[in-house]
């Protein structure tokens, strides 16, 4: 008799395929965000196995900064229509000709305008029921606590004390008007699972995750790019370090580390003995409960 | 055993970089018990001598008077919101992970408190192993009573029960076997048997991932050992195959202008390509004709995996239908009696109307009769109940509005429950399992 087991891996697909048909199903507008990182790229390439051998049942949405890096763009244009997904472009243009920054401004304003702002906009101008995220509990501590299917006001606010049961696979996505749900298919992944899934599967990523020769500062425990467009603080001196990107965001808040895995063998290798936590590298998280508060105010 | 895989214990978090990947299995966990008796703190002492929490995660709940591990505050790496630090109590539930050569671990940390019960619930719902804990100077006390029964009426394969706090009562086994007696025979009296009791301190380490120095007396596996022992994959041979359809795809493309296929998670059983099937509730039959997936088709398939099914006949299926082989049917109701887990404010009442969901299909339904309350304490049923009150439990029976395609909870656990849904709030307020 054959022995029927799933790989853990293999159950994670499964699960999270099953969480995207369902919100498929049952919303009546969906559509799934997609900020360019391995995540969404993980994301993106499991929508398209759920819905093998049809298209992707809704649109892609970037709520883009202006921050992000040249080779996001670049991949992300290249990889969007690589696989034929129909991709929405979002910024808070009112923000963006002011002038908005996180220097001037501080991290927390230029999130709360360029990210939280922008994604609540794009969300009420394409009048969407549902959005996927590519959050995982693994995380951030706040993140731990989500449901796979967050339930968000009409101000797309969580409530962390109040949040509805979710028991077995059964989603329950029944909302009122004005109320929407962010859905998180990849939930119970971690880092590693995304790196070895990315790897089985051979799926496309932003170059930036490789270790390459990069101008970059070095600022405090952060390596900061050094690119064009950049803020340098006073005496800061670029120079070229062997690094790459653990995770990627905007350019002025995203920091490197310093290594030479070029490849996803590299990479993984280099995950498994991580003594630190991908979050790190990302300015925004500091400061304590940031992720909480910012979740709380509508952010994804 | 003992000791003997105490090398692969120390296993990071990320050790999955191996060979070995292939077979790593799942296991789904919760950790239930009373207020304060050491959940949180048990999670976070397994992440911690695992290697599955990092440094600066570590370094976000270190307290300055050098306690537990290293100074580091347990239960604080999995309470995740400030509402949980500020009261030091857990309200929902938080999934934390990690791996060893042998398994990835999915844990879900539930609250103890009664209020937090429908949090318990979401947690528990979803595991295939459950710890019980229970604090060693407290012994069985009534959240305990109530958890162990909601972990039974769920019908997690294993239960494991930890018996924490051991260093504040001298490592006494006395104390050990007699809580041990206590639960088990509680557990007796609702047809769980065969406990796996283990004596723990999740604050000193104890008996978790390491045996420790102070407890010789015990010969049994850590609470590791039995983690990575316990079998996981069940018995997907032996189950009847069902398939809730979850959407159906039709691209009307030019390469594939007539393909309808139907895409679901296999949730019991496994089916091949030419298995005789049924579409129910309606009863048409016809043939599998493929297998899709992404990566191919397949010859055969099982729980559970996601597929596309295309039928030999064009037979009219939609979501919130099952297909089943047609000589293993389920049955078809208009009623259904439940075990219900009330989670909702306002309580379940004769004659209340709500939605529920099962598998892929959402009907109306009218509460026709409670049969009974369970009292948590004494394990009897109350007849004369004439409600179920937010975090109680019961039975009750329903007539539906329309009909749903079901199997008994006992029989299969993903045909066999469902939800509750209140019509005006859209609130999840009750799980429920089929009798
Ligand atoms: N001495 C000792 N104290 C412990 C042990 N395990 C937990 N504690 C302490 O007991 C208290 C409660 O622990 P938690 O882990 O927060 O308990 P919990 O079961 O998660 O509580 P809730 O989630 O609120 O139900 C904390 O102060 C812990 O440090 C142990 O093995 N020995
Ligand atoms: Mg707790």
């Amino acid at each position: 008799m054959p022995q029927h087991k799933l790989t853990q891996l293999q159950e994670l697909e499964s699960e999270s395929i099953h969480i995207m048909r369902e919100v498929v199903a049952e919303f009546r507008n969906p559509v799934m965000l997609y900020s360019v990182g391995k995540d969404s790229s993980v994301m993106l390439h499991l929508a398209r196995k759920a819905f093998h051998p049809g298209p992707l049942p809704f649109s892609l949405l970037h709520v883009d900064t202006g921050y992000k890096f040249k080779e996001m763009y670049e991949f992300r244009d290249w990889y969007v229509k690589e696989v034929g997904a129909k991709l929405i472009v979002h910024r808070n243009e009112d923000a963006i000709a002011k002038g908005m920054n996180p220097q001037d401004f501080g991290v927390a304003r230029c999130c709360g305008a360029l990210k939280t702002g922008a994604l609540l906009e794009a969300l009420e101008i394409g009048d969407y029921d549902a959005a996927f995220g590519g959050a995982r509990r693994d995380e951030e501590r706040s993140r731990a606590k989500e449901r796979v299917y967050s339930m968000r006001d009409s101000f797309g606010q969580w409530d962390p004390k109040n949040q509805r049961p979710e028991l077995w696979s059964l989603y329950n996505g029944r909302i009122h008007d004005g109320e929407s749900v962010r859905v998180f298919p990849i939930s119970n992944w971690t880092e590693m699972d995304v790196w070895q899934y990315i790897r089985e599967e051979n799926i496309p990523i932003v170059p930036l995750y490789y270790a390459k020769e990069r101008l970059m500062v070095e600022r405090g425990d952060h390596l900061i790019p050094a690119e064009e467009g950049q803020f340098l603080l006073e005496g800061e001196e670029p120079k070229m370090v062997m690094s790459r990107y653990r995770t990627l965001g905007c350019m002025p808040c995203t920091g490197a580390v310093r290594s030479s895995a070029n490849t996803i063998e590299g990479i993984i290798e280099e995950a498994s003995i991580a003594t630190r936590s991908e979050r790190e590298t990302r300015i925004i998280d500091h400061g304590s409960n940031s992720m909480e508060d910012k979740k709380k105010e509508g952010y994804f | 055993m003992p000791s003997s895989n105490q090398a692969s214990n120390q296993a990071s978090n990320q050790a999955s970089n191996q060979a070995s990947d292939q077979e790593i299995e799942l296991l789904r966990l919760v950790t239930v018990g009373s207020v304060d008796d050491g959940k949180s703190t048990l999670i976070g002492r397994l992440l911690y001598d695992t290697k599955g929490a990092f440094e600066d995660q570590l370094q976000a709940v270190r307290k300055d008077d050098g306690e537990g591990a290293n100074g580091i505050d347990l239960a604080q790496l999995t309470d995740g919101l400030a509402a949980e630090r500020e009261q030091g109590i857990t309200i929902d539930v938080a999934y934390r992970y990690f791996s060893t050569p042998k398994r990835k671990f999915i844990m879900a940390d539930c609250p103890g408190h009664e209020q937090y019960t429908r949090n318990m619930v979401t947690g528990a719902s979803t595991a295939n192993a459950a710890i019980i804990l229970i604090d060693a100077r407290k012994g069985v006390l009534q959240q305990t009573r109530r958890h162990t029964h909601i972990i039974g009426l769920l019908g997690l394969p294993h239960l494991i029960v930890a018996i924490n706090k051991m260093d504040l009562i001298d490592y006494d086994e006395a104390t050990f076997n007699r809580i041990k007696e206590e639960l088990s025979e509680f557990c007796a009296r609702q047809n769980i048997h065969d406990l796996i009791c283990i004596p723990i301190s999740a604050l000193a380490g104890d008996m978790v991932v390491d045996r420790g120095d102070n407890m010789s007396w015990y010969q049994g596996q850590t609470v590791l050992e039995t983690l990575e022992g316990v079998e996981v994959s069940g018995h997907i041979d032996e189950a009847d195959f069902r398939f809730p359809v979850q959407y159906v795809c039709r691209p009307q493309t030019k390469e594939l202008p007539d393909f309808r296929g139907f895409m679901g998670r296999i949730a019991s059983g496994t089916v091949k390509v030419g298995d005789e099937v049924m579409q129910l509730p309606a009863g048409k039959k016809s043939k599998i004709k493929e297998i899709v997936t992404f990566d191919g088709n397949l010859d055969e398939a099982f729980a559970p995996q996601s597929v596309t099914l295309t039928l030999a006949d064009e037979i009219d299926i939609s979501r919130g239908d099952i297909i089943v082989h047609a000589d293993k049917a389920p049955q078809i109701a208009n009623e259904i009696d439940a075990i219900v887990c009330w989670m909702g404010e306002e309580p379940l009442t004769p004659r209340k109307k709500y939605h529920i969901k099962h598998a892929t299909n959402t009907v109306k339904a009218m509460v026709s009769e409670i049969q009974y309350r369970t009292d948590i304490n004494a394990l009897t049923q109350d007849e004369t109940a004439e409600a179920l009150a937010v975090n109680e439990i019961g039975k009750v029976s329903l007539k539906l509005m329309s009909p749903l395609t079901v199997d008994r909870y006992a029989d299969n656990r993903a045909t066999g429950n469902f939800i509750i849904i209140d019509s005006f709030t859209n609130n999840t307020v009750g799980a429920a399992m089929i009798c």
